[in-house]
């Protein structure tokens, strides 16, 4: 029977990523001075999980070197070894370096990097350093080697005489001296005469014990080696004998000589009629031996791999059943009225018009319960997302000699699973800059008189219908001196303004921005707060900071729970209805006489208080038919994208309500100012705008709008 | 065709053998730590239990000593998946009353081969 390994693979995927994090979660709670036992237990169970599905599944690289992982931690765990902080961090490499691995093999490609080599090298060096050497060093195939070699060493004999005396507990290990027996028989013909010598009296016997001996011969051309191999299991629970006979006769007269005369015992007719050469045992010493991956599933397992390369990414989601069950429940419900409004539609008179409208209203109730549970399929708490963070702070804090405790809280706090995996990266970036800039160094924050040990606290909440992520610090809060200077520099400020503490505090999220006195490694990427900004955006969300100089910096997110569905404003313009995301809208207004000004060239703007917003109007952009041409008679929709206002001129406002975004990408192509579209309660479709799009679409620069005083507004 | 209790934490390791045994026409119970094996043993009588060594909550030697001290499985066959070739953790297995190990990694004809060996 040969059995495709392969379809196993991703489940094997899967835990071993699962695995890993437990891995890595537990060696970043790993005090080097007070080893908590079970932790480290915890840890090597994984690592041993792993090397034993690769070896397995005949993924060699990964089992050999998870070997030497499993040895190091082998040691520690029995006390052999001390861990040290030194060994934790080769851990964790080597953790990252089985992850890539599994990745690879994940996209069927070949896991052999050079990483693992270093690591390897540097395990064995450690391993050797001290006086449990040699044994971990060996490969796992080592084994096999030596028993194959051992037993070709072995010169072949065609009789063989056999002495077993197990000891009377045998049996209670499940062993079956009759089962051996069987066994035996298989390699060829086999003669067994029992002793019953040790048998005692009936009132004294113990029924579960084994006081027979054997005296066995077996005529098979086979090794020792083989034989032994039969009572693997037992073997240091009997005196056993195994002794060559090169003639045959012998044997029989000495059998007879010595025991007493005892009825053969036959065991499987067949095999003993027949004795067969070696074929049957040749199974057996893989079986026993047996730790490689046998060549033919080998190369299934490589054939595999190959052709796979271009492998499409499915992701997958693991759903908890509660949640499957309640959307099962939804179905029945909504089951349960359409059989009704299908009874009133068959017979219907006007009498019954109340009773329709009843169950429009549980038609309706039962949708949005639906909607609600599907949505909820595809939520994951942000745990997901956090996990990654006791390591990167941990690693980034060691780098830079600060001391910091990341404390998180509401992990289990759900989230759309692709707002989840788009949100990682910006997340990523404010952890990063909280620790680079907000925390210091412990020195400066004794002299401030903060505790040594700065705190980044992670805070996840849901909060009316958006999610919000916190990423607070207790550092030295925004420098308003140094982002002003800075915003003067890069022209974003003139010389001389004077903003409120919010808007300052801002200006970080502005394009090329950054404060640092010298790039380094870690924020100095050439990625600045103006991208985290954007891409927070492009999920129709927000980011915002709020900051106390000397006491630390509070990052907040809000982010829509999915992406699925939008909160949508229809707006009119001319015949057509567009959805501006609710979100993007900061107010809108009716112009009056002079709040708009025509500028030569260009296009008009809005003046909103102290600044000007440039007006956007949909009917140039799209080329439509407007409804309304004078401004003063529709209205101005305040919108903002890319960190910067327009208004947007529509003739009316319409309905807001909740839309199912359908992707244009996907279905169409891409079309600029459009980020998608829906189709409407009365069927039509309708497009969502893309503000950013628009605002480039339109050719509006940003440089010329930017904060002006309300003084010279005028000649503007 | 005999029944046999599957036990491991790996789930990929599990379906591996529950698939090849279920192939050669077996019943197989599926646990994913000891204790839950346990639970499952004395629901159903099983032929023979196929248990990995390092678990969560109730290890592969805590499992053999817990199902020898339940009369009826004195004598079951129990067989230890380990891959601990250097043979403490098998001889730790033997003491505790297992019947006997494979080594892992093994592939279904090896696992087959060495039930039948235990199975008859």
């Amino acid at each position: 029977m040969s059995i495709d390994l392969s379809q196993f693979h991703q489940v094997f995927f899967e835990e071993s990523y699962e695995g890993l994090d437990a891995m890595e979660s537990a060696l970043l709670n790993l005090q080097p001075d007070n080893v908590d036992p079970e932790t480290v237990n915890e840890i090597f169970r994984a690592a041993h999980s792993i090397k034993g599905g690769s070896g397995t599944f005949g993924f060699s690289g990964v089992a050999d070197f998870t070997h030497v992982v499993e040895t190091l931690l082998d040691e520690i765990r029995s006390g052999k070894r001390k861990i040290t902080s030194e060994t934790v961090d080769l851990f964790l490499k080597s953790v990252d370096c089985i992850r890539r691995m599994i990745q690879l093999l994940d996209a069927g490609k070949s896991c052999d990097i050079p990483e693992a080599k270093t690591l390897k090298a540097q395990y064995e060096d450690i391993l050797e350093r001290d006086e449990e050497p040699s044994s971990a060093t060996d490969n796992i195939s080592s084994d096999t080697a030596t028993m194959i070699a051992s037993s070709d060493a072995d010169s072949l004999v065609k009789k063989w005489r056999i002495g077993f005396k197990p000891e009377l507990d045998v049996l209670r290990t499940g062993n079956d001296p009759l089962r051996m027996f069987r066994e035996l028989a298989e390699l060829g013909a086999l003669q067994v005469k029992a002793d019953v010598s040790r048998v005692p009296q009936i009132s004294t016997i113990d029924p579960e014990a084994c006081y027979l001996s054997w005296q066995l011969e077996l005529c098979a051309d086979v090794s020792k080696s083989s034989i032994e191999e039969v009572f693997e299991w037992v073997i240091d629970e009997c005196e056993l004998t195994i002794e060559p006979l090169t003639d045959a006769n012998n044997v029989t007269e000495a059998l007879t000589e010595k025991s007493e005369p005892v009825p053969t015992q036959k065991v499987p007719e067949s095999a003993l009629n027949e004795p067969e050469p070696l074929t049957g045992s040749k199974t057996i010493v893989s079986v026993v031996g047996g730790v490689d991956v046998e060549p033919g599933v080998r190369n299934l397992v490589e054939k595999q791999a190959t052709p796979d390369k271009s492998k499409v990414e499915v992701s997958s989601i693991r759903v908890g059943i509660d949640k499957v069950d309640s959307l099962i429940n939804m179905v029945g419900e909504l089951v349960i009225t359409q059989s009704m409004l299908g009874e009133l539609g068959r017979d219907f008179s006007m009498e019954r018009l109340p009773k329709l409208l009843e169950g429009l209203d549980q038609l309706s109730q039962n949708t949005r319960e639906l909607q609600e549970s599907v949505m909820r399929i595809r939520m994951l708490p942000i745990s997901f997302t956090f996990s990654r963070f006791p390591r990167l702070v941990h690693d980034l804090s060691r780098s830079m000699g600060k001391k910091i405790e990341l404390k998180m809280l509401g992990e289990q706090t759900e989230l759309d699973k692709t707002v989840m995996e788009r949100i990682g990266d910006p997340l990523v970036h404010l952890v990063r800059n909280s620790l680079d800039h907000g925390i210091e160094q412990p020195e400066d924050r004794l002299k401030a008189g903060k505790s040594e040990v700065g705190t980044i606290t992670l805070n996840a909440f849901h909060q009316s219908g958006s999610i919000v992520i916190q990423i607070i610090d207790d550092g030295a809060g925004l420098n308003k001196t140094k982002i002003m200077d800075k915003a003067v520099k890069n022209g974003l400020v003139a010389e001389g303004d004077s903003l409120p503490d919010e808007q300052i505090h801002d200006l970080i999220f502005k394009p090329g921005f950054s404060t640092a006195d010298h790039i380094s490694e870690l924020s100095g990427r050439g990625v600045g707060m103006d991208v985290v900004r954007r891409n927070i955006n492009e999920l129709n969300g927000s980011v915002e900071v709020e900051s106390v100089e000397g006491q630390g910096s509070t990052f907040t997110i809000r982010l829509p729970l999915t992406l699925a569905i939008l909160d949508g404003q229809l707006i009119r313009v001319g015949d057509h209805v567009y959805i501006l995301p609710l979100i993007s809208i900061i107010e809108s207004i009716q112009s009056f006489q002079g709040m708009v000004h025509r500028v030569v060239g260009g296009c008009d703007l809005l003046r909103l208080r102290n600044e000007y917003v440039p007006i956007i109007r949909l009917s140039d952009i799209f080329n439509i038919k407007p409804g309304v041409q004078e401004i003063e008679d529709g209205l101005l929709v305040v919108v903002e994208g890319d960190n910067m206002k327009v208004a947007i001129f529509v003739d009316d406002l319409e309905a807001q309500q909740q839309v199912v975004i359908k992707s244009l990408e996907e279905n169409y192509k891409k079309v600029d100012g459009v980020s998608g579209a829906t189709i409407l309660g009365d069927g039509t479709v309708s497009l969502i705008l893309d503000i950013s799009g628009l605002i480039k679409l339109a050719g509006v620069q940003r440089n010329e709008y930017k904060l002006v005083s309300s003084d010279d507004g005028r000649a503007a | 065709m005999a029944k046999i209790l599957a036990v491991d934490d790996s789930a990929s390791m599990r379906q591996m053998v529950s698939f090849t045994l279920k192939g050669a026409g077996h019943e197989v119970v599926e646990a994913s730590d000891g204790k839950q094996a346990l639970d499952k043993a004395g629901e159903i009588q099983v032929d023979l239990v196929l248990s990995d060594v390092n678990m969560p909550v109730m290890d592969g030697i805590e499992l053999v000593k817990a199902l020898r001290a339940l009369p009826n499985y004195k004598f079951t066959p129990i067989l230890m998946l380990t891959t601990e070739s250097a043979g403490d953790k098998k001889m730790e297995g033997k003491r505790a009353g297992a019947t006997g190990w494979l080594v892992k990694p093994f592939n279904p004809e090896q696992l087959l081969a060495t039930i039948k060996k235990v199975l008859g």
